[in-house]
């Protein structure tokens, strides 16, 4: 059984962050708009989610386009998302058709409460806000 | 006639072959808010047909809707290449209302544009997904390029096999750094220019007709 480690809400748990990490088993067997319906209600709901394997740029790509949809002034304004940049400069055909290049951690928020403090190839900073 | 030279021609023949099946190669400038697109876009669309493209502004998202320059022919040290030119909106995971009122915007207008915004960029990733055959992706080279839009973008276009160049924009500015672009991308060729001023153009063009011709 896939492993998903909660701390506290974000509301009405003592003012704390509610952190979501979701293992690449739970995340195998989800189509790509559960997988984004997963991440985004989690965020919208003050989550930070935690990817152990990351999108796909397809993935990704649709992730960027449903985020656009729901962004409301007078409440959601979007998401800010982290992982590593690719290491390999151009992979090879057997890296892509098993998936080698989509296994970065990432981290998922909502935009108006993480700050990236720094990133490179190495490292990723944040500080994470309640609301 | 090298050998390189034979095996480079061929290629082009080739890509040139694909692209002529579905007609004029859409070429997409894709990129950040305020990286540079549109002043970029109208500096290509000015010096070979002489008329700009969209409007230019220091607020994000000034353009909202993908425009397309149809017909643009670049000439370079005998590489010729016809190419369609999309400028298309900054591309992002977040867009705040707030942001524009900072500008001095009305709040009204703010949440007018940051609604357009949305759908803009939602636009830019359709076309990016079906339409576009080569990108021209610019970065303002005084920001760091270390960003997870960036990273994604750039992981989508190579998903896609498109080809690409990476534009170092901005390097009149005093803090521009266009070799962190450069390590950031090594993957890609990156051309330093600056939009604005038209600084080192010349390259970009010659880059063009070799990526894209």
């Amino acid at each position: 059984m896939p492993e998903q480690i909660e701390s506290d809400g974000a509301d009405g748990n003592g003012g704390g962050v509610q952190i979501d990490m979701i293992s690449s088993g739970r995340m195998d067997g989800m189509t790509s708009m559960e997988k984004i319906r997963l991440i985004l209600d989690g965020v919208r709901d003050g989550k930070v989610v935690i990817l152990e394997s990351g999108l796909s740029p397809e993935e990704e790509s649709k992730l960027i386009e449903v985020t656009m949809t729901e962004i409301s002034p007078d409440g959601f304004s979007g998401i800010e998302i982290e992982s590593y940049p690719k290491e390999s400069a151009n992979p090879g055909i057997l890296d892509r058709l098993f998936g080698d290049d989509d296994s970065k951690m990432t981290v998922i928020g909502p935009a108006n409460q993480i700050e990236t403090l720094h990133k490179d190839s190495e490292l990723i900073s944040a500080v994470v806000s309640a609301r | 006639m090298g050998i390189l030279t034979e095996i480079k021609d061929s290629i082009s023949q080739t890509v040139n072959g694909i692209f002529a099946d579905e007609g004029t190669a859409r070429i997409g400038i894709y990129g950040p808010p305020n990286a540079g697109k549109t002043t970029l876009a109208n500096r290509i669309a000015r010096d070979w047909t002489g008329e700009a493209m969209g409007a230019e502004s220091q607020i994000p998202h000034e353009t909202r809707r993908a425009h397309r320059k149809e017909d643009v022919t670049i000439e370079r040290d005998g590489n010729s290449v016809t190419l369609d030119i999309v400028d298309t909106p900054g591309v992002t995971t977040k867009v705040d209302y707030q942001e524009f009122v900072d500008f001095g915007m009305e709040e009204d207008d703010a949440v007018e544009r940051s609604r357009e915004a949305t759908e803009g960029v939602a636009e830019a990733m359709h076309w990016l997904k079906e339409d576009i055959d080569g990108v021209i992706y610019v970065l303002d080279s005084s920001l760091d390029p270390f960003t997870q839009v960036n990273t994604m973008l750039t992981g989508i276009i190579e998903s896609r096999d498109l080809p690409v160049l990476i534009i170092a924009n901005k390097v009149d500015l005093g803090d521009a750094s266009p070799g962190r672009i450069k390590q950031a991308f090594p993957q890609h060729e990156t051309v330093p220019i600056s939009g604005q001023e038209g600084d080192n153009v010349d390259e970009l063009y010659e880059k063009i007709a070799e990526e894209f011709g």
